[in-house]
């Protein structure tokens, strides 16, 4: 029970501060993806063509929400966690009897609920733009969640290693953007070279991506186990990755 | 206001185990704790180290000796190279969670959210420890209360000022009514108000049983707060004894005289040490063993009215100085 109270502690703490900060965190993205939305989808996607048997707008929506889920539980939890190294109230968790599993869980909880409220947004705003309605419900949610899970997992390690203010805008700028871009998230790996194919397939966020797509029109560019299996996978190892760096106090302890 | 007697009878199983193993064994204990940092600096030389519970204990030593290290490695913010620490009896390695329960800390720097409102910072460390959003409410209200916070409850943590900063991790720290409070330079940059009201809210909640650890570099806070002490330098404690016996190691203690008429000439008297200062005002070395009733009479007897006196320097910074930087060290000297 104490364990329980703890977690929901830091959880609650975790959503209080994106959502007193909405105009930051969840605005932007309603604002971006609208744009994408309107720019990709409507003005450029009438000219493009059908992609994979559909309208360019259909099957951009789903990626462009799932980019908005990565981003912002990535950026929930590498801004919110180095704020806290950097402010020094990480001391106020490790004093305390907390154990480093709900540390994890708490900080990633926060990052999954950020992932929901800006993925619920861009929804929102997709379904404008779009009639498309999820085929398969319970792999969108799914999918949602552990990709959620997965690059909240990745912040975290990240705001462990920053040093700097710099450091936690590295990766989401030069790593996890053109990864995301290269997902597959406006176009079908189909139209790419032989080559460029199977390099795509070294990209594991296509197979978020298309794994999510498939919820929602029936239509992947990979094998969806195979998509479970390597989401499944990296959260394995990267939550015994988070929990090495919280016991030797990496980052954290001197 | 919820009084402290309700709170401690709701409290969970493991507030009220701490406080039942109270009376049996030290509030903490220290062996041969040792800490090399990175950079190869031995900080802690295999120091040992008890403090009896209910105790309130200073810890004292210059800029560098190891008391941040140390109590960094106890309340579990510095990773130790070796050794065993036991906070009531819970060894700080295998029983962490119930060693970390019994502990309080206010560190020196300021280290809450700055973002936060003043009554979400010490209601969230409640959290921490497993205490239910309820009853943290009602501890958040009796401990800032306490420290007279609770009207700045809603105000941005940041917007304080630096007394009611240090105030507010104290009510942090107390939240969840640790046994063992660990406070780092607490009335370092504070007015001498806010300095004497912190002094007799540590010595109320002291003289409730929470075990105190101090450090400070006013020491004449630690003589006029602990009981007992212990000195560390480079990495070694060089003393560790009662205070009254401890302050009883000074062979002399120098006075200051200030005398209702200019003293015409430097005074002599048999067994002091006298320097004149200004017109009216002398300083004198009074050995222990004579005392300073022999030396006004005989001032009296040279034509000589003492007005006033004060202690010249405070007896514990004397025998400070003389310890540390007169290098009197020696590993082996624990007396306590």
């Amino acid at each position: 029970m104490h364990h329980l109270i703890a977690f929901k502690t830091i959880l609650f703490k975790e959503i209080h501060r994106f959502v007193r900060i909405w105009p930051q965190t969840i605005l932007p993205s309603a604002i971006t993806t609208s744009l994408y939305f309107l720019i990709f989808g409507t003005l450029i996607g009438g000219r493009v063509g059908p992609m994979a048997g559909m309208s360019y707008m259909d099957y951009i929506v789903p990626g462009v929400i799932l980019m908005s889920v990565i981003t912002n539980a990535y950026g929930n939890v590498v801004a919110s966690f180095y704020s806290t190294k950097f402010q020094r109230n990480i001391e106020e968790l490790l004093i305390s009897p907390i154990p480093n599993w709900i540390i994890l869980a708490g900080y990633v909880g926060g990052g999954i609920a950020r992932g929901l409220a800006v993925g619920g947004v861009v929804a929102i705003v997709g379904m404008f733009f779009t009639d498309v309605r999820p085929a398969h419900p319970g792999l969108i949610a799914s999918v949602f969640f552990m990709t959620a899970a997965l690059f909240s997992l990745a912040g975290f390690i990240n705001a462990v290693y920053a040093n700097s203010f710099d450091d936690i805008s590295i990766v989401p700028n030069f790593v996890l953007t053109p990864l995301v871009y290269l997902g597959g998230v406006f176009y079908s790996i189909e139209l790419l070279p032989e080559l460029w194919r199977k390099v795509s397939l070294a990209n594991p966020i296509l197979y978020m991506v298309n794994a999510f797509r498939y919820g929602f029109v029936g239509i992947s560019d990979v094998d969806i186990r195979t998509a479970f299996l390597i989401i499944g996978g990296s959260i394995s190892i990267l939550v015994a990755w988070s929990l090495v760096l919280l016991r030797r106090g990496t980052g954290l302890k001197t | 206001m919820i009084s402290k007697s309700r709170i401690l009878a709701s409290q969970p199983y493991f507030y009220k185990y701490c406080r039942q193993k109270q009376p049996e064994m030290n509030a903490l204990s220290i062996r041969n704790l040792r800490k090399t940092y990175k950079n190869g600096f031995e900080a802690l030389k295999g120091i040992d180290l008890d403090v009896k519970a209910g105790d309130f204990f200073a810890l004292l030593g210059p800029n560098g000796a190891g008391k941040s290290t140390t109590i960094g490695i106890v309340s579990s913010l510095v990773r130790k190279t070796s050794g065993t620490v036991e906070v009531f009896g819970h060894d700080l390695d295998k029983e962490r969670e119930a060693a970390k329960r019994c502990i309080g800390l206010v560190p020196q720097e300021v280290n809450f959210n700055q973002f936060e409102k003043v009554l979400d910072i010490v209601v969230n460390q409640a959290g921490y420890y497993g205490i239910r959003r309820k009853e943290a409410l009602q501890r958040a209200e009796e401990c800032l209360t306490q420290l007279s916070l609770w009207d700045k409850r809603n105000s941005v943590s940041r917007h304080l000022s630096g007394g009611m900063k240090r105030r507010l991790m104290i009510a942090r720290a107390l939240v969840h009514s640790p046994k063992l409070l660990i406070l780092d330079e607490p009335t370092a940059g504070v007015d001498i108000e806010i300095r004497r009201s912190m002094w007799e809210f540590l010595r109320k909640i002291n003289q409730e049983g929470t075990t105190i650890i101090l450090t400070t570099h006013y020491l004449e806070e630690a003589e006029n707060l602990c009981r007992h002490i212990a000195i560390i330098n480079h990495g070694h404690i060089v003393e560790h004894n009662a205070m009254a016996d401890l302050l009883r190691k000074l062979h002399t203690n120098r006075y200051i005289l200030e005398l209702r008429n200019p003293a015409p000439f430097a005074p002599t008297v048999e067994g002091y040490q006298l320097e004149p200062l200004e017109d009216h005002t002398l300083a004198v070395d009074v050995p222990m063993d004579l005392g300073l009733h022999g030396l006004l009479d005989q001032l009296a007897a040279q034509g000589m009215e003492v007005v006033s006196l004060r202690n010249a320097a405070n007896r514990l910074e004397q025998l400070f100085i003389d310890l540390v930087e007169n290098q009197r060290i020696d590993p082996a000297r624990k007396t306590a």
